[in-house]
């Protein structure tokens, strides 16, 4: 701005010359045009996806393990028959529960098929917490099961391992990163106001993580990756939604 | 600095002593500086892009009640919302919110280090002003003098505006991040009163820009031109 007023230092300026003055701001304006690239067809898709990603990184950075998820009384809980059910294929797969079990895989010391007596002999955690649908709804649940962090110290996992893979009945999949995994609230769900989950929820064992957005905490678990890589990211998140989606 | 002063001339030639001789034909007031412009032409893109793109997200829960049953508020047409669907329009939403962050922080520390801010700032001492200028507006009184480049009512549309730019990031972090901003959302009642107030907050910015695309038309060209060229020419003080 003190350009402006070094440019006309005298009081009085010509027309010609103020008419040169107006141009010259105006074309200082010119970066704004920048954000036109956004309009342009060929280069949309490439910044959106770094703007995703950006927003992502930063997600990744305010995520804090030792910070918990708001609880809630008993009382605030929305009833069990208002608890929205969302699946992205089915409501039942039609998973057979007598031969049913979590095949884990990966940087794991013990993988192999883990049944769910094995996941419920871990101490269990029970939860009132709210889930937020990415649609922008939100419920408050009860939910119970054990800490995914117990269960893969049970498996051997590679502590120094990045992400967790899981694929489920219904051919949906998911990825989380590590510090996710390991939280506190993270379960593996397997049951839902102190009843075991019924199939439409996911039965017989989902995640439930307080920390995350809805379409992470996938339904009808029968695979379980845990990887220094991602070769899978996410079903909704091949379709463009956000990958770490951290609340 | 924003408040210089000049006088356009037409050259004459030389007067009858040698001297250069011109003619006043008017003059023009500095109002808006290089950053006041550049952020709010910005702000304008991001704006209209942050306001699109929520809609859109909006339409995938246009509610504010339970899910179950679902009782949907309005149904806004896909046609003035951005982004195609929910995914996409997300896209557009956490991008250009980094563009509207970046903007309004530049902004707010521009406007305090440079002391511009007293150009806009309403205080206590604008409060007398703001009858005069609303019996002016609404009830045909007579116009108060202009003494600045924006009069007391003026000053109290602009920081309001600029406080509802503001809560429109506060409430959006509360949801984007009710559990890492807890505290946030917690002030505003939770996660479900974060995105009604986000949404409210969004309808005031709008009717804002109404009221402010009206005075524009109704101040005419000259001072469109002031927020192009930071210089107002033939201004009313």
């Amino acid at each position: 701005m003190k350009n402006a007023v070094r440019k006309i230092n005298e009081s009085k300026v010509d027309e010609k010359k103020f008419r040169q003055i107006g141009r010259r701001e105006l074309l200082k304006l010119t970066p704004v045009l920048a954000l036109g690239a956004f309009a342009v067809p060929s280069l949309q898709e490439g910044l959106l996806k770094k703007g995703l990603g950006f927003s992502d990184w930063a997600s990744a950075r305010l995520f804090r393990s030792g910070h918990l998820a708001p609880t809630f009384e008993d009382a605030e809980l929305t009833p069990f028959a208002e608890f929205p059910i969302n699946g992205y294929d089915v409501d039942d797969p039609g998973v057979i529960f007598e031969t049913w079990t979590l095949t884990v895989s990966g940087a794991v010391k013990k993988p192999g098929d883990y049944t769910l007596a094995q996941v419920q002999a871990l101490p269990r955690f029970r939860q009132n917490t709210r889930h937020i649908c990415v649609e922008g709804w939100d419920v408050i649940g009860r939910f119970g099961g054990a800490r995914l962090s117990d269960f893969l110290q049970m498996a051997g996992a590679d502590p120094t391992a990045r992400f967790i893979t899981v694929s489920c009945a219904d051919d949906y999949y998911e990825s989380l990163d590590m510090a996710t995994a390991l939280h506190p609230q993270t379960l593996l769900c397997y049951e839902m106001y102190e009843q075991p989950l019924t199939r439409a929820h996911g039965a017989p064992l989902r995640l439930q993580i307080p920390t995350k957005i809805g379409y992470k905490q996938a339904k009808y678990l029968t695979d379980l990756k845990v990887s220094h890589v991602l070769d899978r990211v996410g079903y909704w998140e091949d379709q463009g939604y956000s990958w770490f989606y951290g609340l | 600095m924003s408040g210089a002063v000049i006088e356009i001339v037409q050259a004459k030639g030389k007067n009858r002593d040698g001297e250069d001789d011109a003619l006043v034909v008017g003059r023009a007031v500095y109002e808006h500086p290089f950053v006041v412009r550049l952020c709010h032409w910005l702000n304008t893109v991001s704006l209209f892009v942050m306001v699109g793109s929520g809609l859109q997200i909006f339409r995938a829960f246009p509610s504010f009640g339970a899910k179950i049953p679902q009782k949907d508020l309005l149904h806004w047409p896909r046609a003035f919302a951005i982004g195609g669907w929910l995914g996409g329009a997300l896209q557009w939403h956490l991008t250009f919110m980094w563009i509207y962050i970046a903007t309004g922080l530049f902004y707010l520390g521009y406007q305090l280090f440079s002391g511009n801010y007293r150009q806009v700032l309403f205080t206590h001492r604008d409060i007398p002003g703001v009858w005069p200028m609303v019996k002016h507006y609404f009830f045909f009184a007579p116009k108060p003098p202009v003494r600045d480049a924006y009069n007391p009512l003026q000053k109290q549309a602009y920081t309001t505006a600029i406080g509802l730019g503001v809560l429109s990031v506060l409430t959006g972090l509360a949801v984007w991040k009710p559990v890492q901003f807890s505290w946030l959302a917690w002030m505003m009642g939770g996660f479900h009163y974060a995105r009604i107030w986000h949404f409210a907050v969004m309808w005031a910015i709008l009717f804002f820009v109404l009221g402010h695309l009206v005075m524009v038309i109704l101040h005419g060209w000259n001072n469109f031109v002031s927020m192009v060229t930071g210089w107002k020419k033939d201004p009313e003080y």
